[in-house]
This record gives C-alpha cells, structure tokens and sequence, in this order.
C-alpha cells in the first residue's frame, strides 16, 4: 500500500511496523516448518509410537503339537488342567485394587493372601519374584492345579469373584506310555527369554512373551513346528486401559504333531534293560580296582539299520520331565543339574563320549585294506608287542598265532592291529613323517565319521575326537604351557606324562599310533556314532544321518511332510571287504568275544552280528560297550565305569533283541510276543479333529516279557484314560520319592477323549511314569 | 443483533439508503469491515467447535454425560464473541477511546475480585471468578485488551493531538505503570502465561508508538533480568519449574512432567500429511492427551487433521494478523495504530506459544490458542479485539 498517511505518521512508527510485521510472518513461519518436521518427516515414527500408546494385546497360546511314537502313542501331549487367573485391568478399577477379591480367592484355593497377591503384581526392577512379568493386560495365572470343585465354586459365584476366571487350559503332559520315559530324546519347555524376543522379533516366527520355547531334545529341534501360532486379538484401549473396540483377530493355530520313529514298548525295553544291567554290573567286583563297579552312566541306542532312524535311545542317569512343566521348582532344578546330580538332563547317547576300545576295530581293519593288506593275512597274534622298550599286551596277553583279520575281529586280538597301525605309522616316516603321508587309520577313521556330528535331530551332539596328526598339533599349541611348567622327568606318573607331552606331545607318536588302533588314547566316540556305523555296515555301507522325527503332520492330519532318511557318506570299503568284516562280526557272535551271550539265538533266522569292547580309561574302571546289528536293526550299548563289553552290557542287548523279535531264553521265535519283528513303515493317522489313532499299549512292555502272560496286560487301558477313573495309583518306588512330593495328587481330565475338563481322575503320578530310575 | 444494525446511524459515513443496496453500498458497515479477518475468525471459531467437539466426546467425566456439551458452548461463546465484536464495530472507535478508562477500571476491579474469595483455582492458578450456572469468568483475559487500550490513550493523546512527534518520557512512564499494575496482580494469581503476553504487549505497543529506542531496548533488558530475578528468588512454583525442565529435555520422565509434551508431539507426529480423519485419532480418542479441549486443542488438529488442517489453522491466524498489520499500518491516527499493533502481538506470541508447545519448541503455559480454544472468556477477548481491529478500519475514511 503506497498511501500517505495524513496525521502526523513519523516514518520511525512506519518502520517498526514493518519490524512487527517482519517478526509475526517469521513466528508462523517457524511453526509451519517444526509442524512438517514432526508431521511429514518424523511422521512415521510418531505413527508407530501411537500406535504402541494405545494398542494392547491378548494372546491366546496355540496348543502345542504332540509328539508321537511310530505308532502314534503320544510320547509328549497336552492335558487340561484348570487355571485359575485374574484379571489386573478388572481388579485395577475396584476401590481397593481387588484385594478384597485377591483374599476371598485365596481362601477358595486355600493359598496365603500375600502370594496371591505376589502373583498379580507386576514385575519391575524394585518387585523381587514372584510377579507378573508378562502384559498386564493377560490374564494372570494364580495357580495350574485347581480342583474342580475349587473352579466351580469361583464360577458359581462369578459376582463374587470379578475379574477371576477358572478355565480348563493345555499344558504340556509327557505321559510315559508303558513306562517309556524317553526325558533326554524328548527334551524339555521352558519361558522365553526377553533376549529371544528381542532377537526372533522381526522374524517370521516372533515370540510371544507368553511362549514356551523348547530347550532340549526334539522339544528344541521340533519347536518351531510343534509350537504353532498363538492367536493375538489386539484392543484399542484409552489411556486408562478401557477398551474402545477390538482391533484386530488372528486366531490360534495349534502346532504340527511330530511322529518319531520311537517305539514307546522298545523304548521302555531299552531303558529298563539299561538300569538293569547297570544295576547288575554295580554287584560286580572289579579286579583292577578291587571295588565293585561304579556304572555310574550308560546309553543304549537302537537304530533301523536301513534308515538310520532311531527305534529308541535312551540314556541313564535319567529324569521325569513333568519337572519343567509350569516352571521348575529351584530344589528341582539343583537336582538335575547340580554338582552331584550327575547330570541326567545329558544325552549320553549323543554327548557322551568315551573311547570305544575294541568296538573301534573295524575301522583299522578296512584301514588296513585301504592300505593295502589283505583280509587273509595271516598276522600274528602275539601275547605282546614291544616298541623299544615299551610293551603292549594283548587283553589278558592271550595269543592265537598267524591269524586273518577276520579272526582278529572275533577274538579280538589287539597285537594284530598295533603291528599293523605301527608299520604304517613308519611308512609314513615315524618320527619324521612324510609331507603326503598316507595316515590310512586316521583317514579312514573319518571316512567312518567319527570327529564329526552324525547329524541327528537332536540339538547338541557332539563330535568326538580322532586324534590324529592336525589334532595333536592344536592340542599340544593349546596345553604345552601347562605342560611344560607341570611336567618333571622324574617325577609321578602324570608328571611325567606332561613332560614328555611337554617335549613332542606336537608328534605322532609310536604309542600313539599303537594305542589308537585299539581304539584307546585319545580317542573318543559317541555310542550314536558307533550305532551309524554299525548300521552301515550291515545296510551295506551307507551311513545314514541318524534320526528321530520321521514326520510333520499338521493338526487336522491333511499335511503330511515326512522326513526322509538322508545320508552323510559311504564306508571306504570294498563290497568284498564289508562282506568279509560282516562275517567276522557273526563270528565274533557265534564262536567270538560274545558267543557266550548269544547262545541259543536263532541264529539261521537271525542272524546275529555283534563286537564287544572294553575301553581303560586312566583313573577309572573300565568302558563297556557292545556293538551289534541284524539285517533290520543295530543296537549299541555303553555303560561307563561298568566292566567288560559282553559282560556288563550283553545281557541287556540280548533281551533287547528277544524284546524285538520275540525270541525266548530257550531261543524259540513266538512272533506273538515280539514287539517289532520289522520296523515300523506306516505312520499313525490323525484325524481330521486333531485326534490320534493309537494302540494302547500295555502298563509295562519291560515287564510282560517276565511275565509270560502278556495278553492279560495288554488289555490294561491306555494310562490316563478318562473313561477309566477308577484306575488305581501303583504303589511308587522308593526312588521316586522326590517327584512325589512335588506333584502329589493331580486331577488328570482331558485326554484323548478331551472336553472331559471338570471329570476328576484321580491318579498317582508315580504310576503314571514311574520308571525305574537310580538316583546315584 | 440485527436489529441494532437496521437502526444504527453511521454518522458522518456517506448517504443514508435503504435496505440490502444501503449494507452494500459504498461507505456502508458491510463495505467498510475488514471480511478476511471476519471470516477467518468465523473459520477458526467453527473448526475450533469441532475439535472441542472431537476432544470431549467420550470424556465423561468433563461432559456431563452429553456429548455435545462442549460443541454446544463453544458455538455460544462464539456467538456472545460476536455480539461483542458488532458492538465493539457499532460503538465505533473514537466512543470507546473515551470509554478507556472505564473500562481499564472495570478489568483491574474484577482482577482484584479473583484475589478475594470470589476466586476460584483452576489447575493451578487462582485466576478464574465462578459464576452461577456453571460459567466461569478468567478476566486476566479481559486485562490484555485494556491494557492495550489504556496504554495506547495515554501514548497517543499528545501525537494524535499534534504536539509531539513521538510520546515523551513521561508518558512513557505512565503509560507502562498502567500496564505494571493490572500485571502484579495477575502475576501473584499466579497466572505467568498471562504475564507473559503482557509483557509482549507492552513491547508492541511501545515499539507502534514510536517511543524512544531506550525503552524498547531497556524494557527488553529489564524483563530478561525480571526473569532471571524471578527464577533466583522462587517465586515460581515447582510444576512451573518442572514445566521448563521438560521443555529443555522431553525424554525426562516421561510419564510425569513431560507426559503433556511427549503424549502431545505423538498425537501431531502421527497425523502425518492428512491426519486420521476427524474423530478417528487415536490419541485423542483414547484421551492420551491432557488438557486437549483448552491448551493442547491443537493436537486435535494435528493428529485428526493431519499437516493440511494444522497448516490452514496456522494460515487462517496469519490472514488475520496479517491483516492487522496492514490495519495498523493503514490508520490515521497513532492510538489505531498503537490498539491494532497491540492487538498483533497479543495474538502473534499466544499463538505461537500455543502451537509452539505442542510442537515441543516452546515450554508449557496455560495459554489459549485464539478462537479455538475452548473456554468463554478469551473467547469474548479474541472477538472483542477482532471488533477493535474492524472500528480502527472503519473510522479510515476508504482510500481511493
């Protein structure tokens, strides 16, 4: 505007206003641009933060598939327990918080006051345990092990009790059919962790924080099949926490059933044959040590020989995995996995390692014939062999003059194989090897698969150890120091072990390659390794990738997805030559090491492979381990600290075997009785409601072979049947004390017949999986 | 109302005509407003009606069980604005300059009265008288408009009167101890965001009135010192020192001090370009947002309206203080020049102070955002003002 003002307007007043305009055009200014700052550019995470302010979840958890045997008999499922939980949103709008309801419900569930309201409180970083670390708007859990006459009295009188529900909810059930307590093979759940939130949270698979995550076993392997999806309703919600409308649905989808090539009645055979034979190997006096044997663990696995799937494998000192279910309790906790537990939550038949002695001997001798030699030989089978002046005997220094491999096998003969591992270790250039040396014992070790996974499905296995040239070196660059410093020429035993390790542990040495041979030194083995390659040698040489799981089928049994047998190589042996090992290994079970726990077997209609071994440990008793294999299966039994192959563990394989296929003391075949004559080839069907066609199976397949009427028990309904709620409690062992004082009486409703939430079925758990257990 | 205006006689204005030819005729009332301060007070006043409305909906424990309650009284408080601003046009400028120190008179004597029992406290300031009926009186609001007004007399009696180029000291003096007395008193309330815009005011109007430059800049340095002073000795109270901390750092204490702040900047944030519709934000819907109908009403805009409605609330204040500007520019005489330049710092700071909190550039005060805002008493203020601006206008003999 150009006009003059007409009054007495000073330019000093016209120039300020311009300043007032100036500054009023720049305020707006500024807040036009901070508003496209937050809006446009920051806009996005706002957006986000909104969202997080008024958006509250509620999970529904997925149930959790079962686990099954090969025959569909649930190994590990869900049973309907009814919990009890309150509801922080409901109770938080009372005057008084809800305690007054807190209280009345505490005196219905006949707990204390204070830790009902322990259990409602929301954890931080000033509330100790017990609380509520979960979403305050989740119902919370007061207790899993209500009565149904406890649920009905909060229901009746639902005006007494806002905000408290009673539900029927699925929590995990490892039900021991017959006995069958598979812990290790199994695995167990427990909470997830925030870590494993955080890191599974931009997966495709995120946790919820109400999740069970599996931490061993095929719980773990499994987990992301058998978990399923939990269903997640999201409210919108002020800032109060009063629901303005639902948001959003996904519903629950329960989690795949796992069928396992497990047969819950050898598996319960296998087990109770273990302690057995492990509790008899504890009567036994041991020479060496003048004490009876410690047996203090032991591990049996039966493998298909043809498919490397696993029939039943289980491991001893062993537990009740029922412990982790709703959270362990910390006197729980210390006794599995405290100092003096002796660590049953092991799989010793994964991760137990020990050197396997004699069973070790058909790798050098398809050595011997990678290197050259000849099957027929003959070699002389010396009392002992010297080596400068150091001598190594033959077990129990017995001599058989010029015999073949073969014979070396069944006898077992120890020289054979220490001249032949030491004449090769020289053509390699002893104590100054070769640049290519052949090294055909340790080559063909690997070329068997031992130092590696065999690749089971089962988390954690281990690999072992051949010790051969690469790994003396690291292991003496990782110890010389200790060594060296320790060591003394003439000082005790071990000192002077060090000392010489300390001075060329770096080396192969002649000892060492004579102790190897045997399967000593520093070998180390795991009974799954040695079962792979037994089974590879009587399936004609592939050495499967032992498993498990033999199936994923999906909850209304329409998705099948099979997991098939896969190989991780080939034994480097002719077929002439497996031909001839596989001959030696029935002799050694006809007229060899172990003839004598093999007598009357039907041998024409079985036959019967098998090699004993006994591997000395330093400062303990010795290994026992038995190694055998028929046309269908391999079993392989160790028991640490426990005696002599055939003698502590043979008893155990042969019952196993006659378990299997039916045969009796006096060798007669009753293909009634046997449990799995052939492997199990059809997987159970589940229904299209989620339920599992199933036999049942008797209370103890273990103990039917005792007793000779087994169809009388076979009858027996399956365990926890609720259409049998008069079954009586078996009186409980003595060992099994402790779990009976942690779960005592527990109502048992659901099952396979399911929806049977308030039936009360009274049960002693011990009856339920009372294995027979040693607590050492 | 509109019979006042039928039998209204603009005296002096042009020839006298009939019926619609005359409202429109040149000179006539309806020629002579200013219509896009007019209408963008209108705008904002409705828009403001609908934010209220959007904020208080489901807030029962503010609206008495009815919805519309707030939408409702903001649609009268507007009205009763516009009452005020046509009686403000049809008394005419130069009539309320001689009604000034009545007025003045009238606002400190009801600000005293809020000291006496009468008074009321109202999160945390005693500055509101109660009325029957529900209806509450702030007339802190009232004393920016007469402050405004008596300064102006009082520093533009003697240049309108052709004696002096500019207001001498002594004026000057008197003018700012008109001004310092009705703010004492609101500042023992203690009502500091009132305080504050006065203090601006009294900046604007020297700075229109052409006095000294000493003033100005000395007036400025007193106030920092004043501040500094008052900060020292703690007159302020602790949520007022809280309010400063969490401006300087938003991220303390998030669920506390800097809950207003933090929750605020979410509900703009997440507006994005066009907002989630009106009535659909979740922020205001699940009432996140403290104080959301009166000072934080903005976040309403923000989050439901997006950057378009934000942009178009801050474009419709800037027509009107832009046209202000030009009205304090385009008067004739400097004590129009003084009231509308006075009127546009009022305006320009409590906007930008309102705005600027929720945006998180500027620390909280209980201030109002012009117009749409709800609450009756800077309701009746904006318009009032809006009525000084359009007499200012009109009293200007149109140019050419």
């Amino acid at each position: 505007m150009t006009n003059i003002p007409e009054t007495g307007r000073s330019p000093r007043v016209q120039i300020r206003l311009v300043v007032i305009q100036v500054l009023v055009i720049s305020l707006l200014g500024t807040l036009g641009g901070r508003l496209w700052y937050l809006q446009i550019r920051e806009g996005d995470q706002y957006a986000k933060e909104a969202s997080g302010n008024h958006v509250q979840k509620v999970v529904q958890p997925a149930v959790r598939g079962s686990i099954l045997d090969a025959r569909g008999v649930a190994l590990a499922d869900n049973e309907t327990r009814l919990v009890v939980s309150a509801s922080r949103t409901d109770l938080m709008k009372m005057k008084d918080d809800g305690k007054a309801v807190l209280t009345k419900l505490a005196g219905v569930l006949g707990m204390k006051p204070e830790d009902v309201e322990q259990k409602v409180r929301l954890c931080n970083a000033e509330t100790p345990q017990p609380c509520w670390n979960g979403s305050p708007y989740q119902p919370i859990p007061i207790t899993d092990e209500a009565t149904p006459k406890q649920a009905l009295q909060i229901r009746e009188r639902a005006e007494d009790f806002p905000g408290i529900t009673a539900e029927p909810q699925a929590l995990r059930r490892y039900a021991s059919p017959g006995k069958a307590n598979t812990a290790q093979v199994l695995g167990y759940l427990s909470p997830v962790t925030d870590e494993e939130i955080q890191k599974a949270q931009d997966t495709s698979s995120p946790y919820l924080r109400s999740d069970m995550v599996g931490r061993s076993g095929l719980e773990r392997q499994y987990d992301k099949q058998l978990r399923g999806k939990a269903g997640v309703t999201r409210y919108e919600v002020d800032k109060l926490g009063r629901v303005l409308g639902e948001a959003e649905s996904d519903p629950a989808q329960p989690g795949a059933n796992l069928v396992t090539s497990i047969d819950s009645r050898v598996q319960r055979v296998a087990e109770y044959e273990l302690n057995e034979a492990m509790k008899e190997a504890r009567k036994q006096h041991d020479r060496n040590t003048n004490r009876n044997y410690e047996a203090d663990s032991g591990a049996v696995v039966v493998m298909e020989a043809k498919t490397g799937r696993v029939v039943a494998m289980a491991s001893n000192p062993t537990y009740d995995p029922n412990a982790w279910v709703g959270g362990i309790s910390a006197k729980d906790y210390a006794t599995l996995t405290g100092e003096k537990s002796n660590y049953p939550l092991l799989n010793r038949a994964t991760q137990g390692l020990s050197a396997p002695g004699s069973v070790f001997k058909v790798i050098p001798t398809a050595a011997a014939i990678q290197a050259g030699y000849s099957f027929e030989g003959p070699y002389e089978c010396s009392s002992s062999y010297s080596i400068g002046g150091q001598v190594f005997k033959n077990f129990e220094s017995q001599s058989f003059g010029g015999i073949s491999l073969g014979r070396a096998l069944e006898v077992s003969c120890d020289t054979v194989f220490y001249r032949l591992s030491h004449e090769e270790w020289k053509r390699d250039g002893g104590n100054k090897p070769k640049k290519n040396a052949h090294d055909w014992f340790y080559k063909t070790a690997h070329q068997f698969g031992l130092g590696e996974e065999t690749g089971i499905d089962l988390p954690n296995e281990v690999t072992g150890r051949v010790p051969d040239r690469q790994w003396k070196k690291d292991y003496w660059t990782a110890n010389k120091d200790d060594w060296c410093k320790y060591g003394k020429k003439d000082g005790s035993y071990a000192e002077k072990i060090a000392f010489e390790n300390c001075l060329e542990g770096n080396r192969l040495r002649a000892g060492d390659s004579v102790n190897y041979s045997i399967g000593q030194g520093d070998t180390l083995v795991t009974p799954i390794q040695m079962a792979t390659i037994y089974a590879a040698i009587s399936n004609g040489g592939t050495l499967y990738n032992p498993t498990v799981g033999k199936a994923v089928i999906s909850p209304d049994g329409k998705t099948v997805t099979e997991i098939e047998p896969k190989a991780h190589g080939k034994l480097p042996t002719s077929k002439k030559t497996l031909a001839q090992i596989d001959e030696a290994l029935e002799g050694v079970a006809t007229r060899g090491t172990a003839a004598w726990r093999f007598g009357g077997w039907p041998q024409d209609e079985i036959p019967m492979h098998a090699k004993t071994g006994t591997a000395e440990v330093h400062g303990k008793q010795t290994t026992s381990w038995f190694t055998t294999y028929t046309e269908d299966y391999a079993i392989v039994m160790t028991i640490s600290q426990g005696g002599t192959g055939s003698g502590a563990s043979g008893p155990a394989v042969r019952n196993i075997y006659n378990a299997l296929y039916g045969v009796s003391e006096d060798g007669e075949i009753d293909k009634k009785k046997a449990l799995l004559p052939t492997p199990q080839k059809t997987l159970p069907k589940v229904r299209t409601d989620g339920t599992i066609k199933s036999p049942k199976v008797s209370k103890d397949p273990a103990k039917d072979r005792a007793t000779s009427s087994p169809d009388a028990q076979a009858t027996t309904p399956q365990d926890g049947d609720p259409a049998d709620p008069q079954q009586p409690g078996t009186v409980p062992s003595p060992e099994n004390t402790n779990r009976e004082t942690r779960r005592r009486e527990r109502r048992r409703a659901g099952g396979p017949g399911g929806g049977a939430a308030l039936r009360r079925t009274r049960h002693r758990s011990a009856g339920r999986t009372g294995t027979r257990r040693t607590t050492s | 109302m509109t019979g006042g205006v039928n039998s209204f006689q603009v005296s002096g204005y042009g020839p006298e005509r009939a019926g619609w030819t005359r409202v429109f005729a040149r000179d006539s009332l309806a020629r002579r407003l200013d219509w896009p301060i007019l209408l963008s007070a209108i705008a904002l006043s409705l828009l403001g009606s609908l934010l209220v409305y959007s904020a208080t909906r489901n807030r029962t424990e503010l609206n008495q069980g009815d919805p519309y309650y707030f939408l409702v009284r903001h649609w009268l408080n507007t009205g009763i604005g516009l009452a005020l601003m046509i009686g403000a046009v049809l008394l005419g400028h130069r009539v309320l300059r001689t009604a000034v120190p009545l007025l003045y008179g009238a606002s400190v004597f009801l600000i005293l009265l809020v000291l006496t029992p009468l008074g009321s406290t109202i999160n945390g300031a005693h500055s509101w008288i109660k009325l029957p009926g529900g209806f509450s009186l702030q007339p802190s609001e009232f004393v920016k408009i007469t402050i405004i007004l008596g300064m102006a007399m009082l520093l533009a009696a003697r240049v309108d009167a052709g004696d002096k180029p500019y207001p001498d000291h002594r004026t000057v003096l008197q003018a700012l101890g008109l001004a310092v007395v009705p703010m004492i008193i609101v500042m023992l309330m203690p009502d500091l965001g009132s305080v504050m815009v006065m203090v601006i005011i009294v900046l604007g109007v020297l700075l229109a009135s052409g006095a000294s430059n000493r003033w100005i800049f000395g007036l400025i340095g007193a106030g920092a010192a004043g501040a500094i002073a008052v900060w020292q000795i703690g007159i302020l109270d602790e949520y007022q020192i809280n309010r400063f901390a969490a401006f300087a750092n938003p991220e303390l204490d998030p669920a506390g001090v800097g809950y207003n702040t933090n929750q605020a900047r979410i509900a703009i944030g997440s507006g994005g370009l066009t907002g989630s519709g009106l009535f659909h934000g979740s922020q205001t819907t699940g009432q996140f947002v403290p104080e959301q109908q009166t000072d934080f009403v903005f976040t309403v805009a923000g989050e439901e309206l997006g950057f378009v409605g934000g942009a178009l609330i801050i474009g419709l204040l800037g027509i009107i203080l832009w046209r202000a500007c030009r009205i304090a520019r385009d008067t004739t005489d400097l004590y129009g020049t003084v009231v509308a330049a006075g009127i546009v710092a009022w305006f320009a700071f409590q906007t930008f102070e309102n705005i600027g909190m929720t945006l998180g550039i500027m620390p909280v005060t209980g201030l109002p955002l012009p117009f749409v805002s709800y609450g009756g008493s800077s309701m009746f203020a904006v318009w009032l003002a809006i009525g000084l601006l359009q007499s200012i206008r009109m009293q200007r003999p149109m140019s050419a």
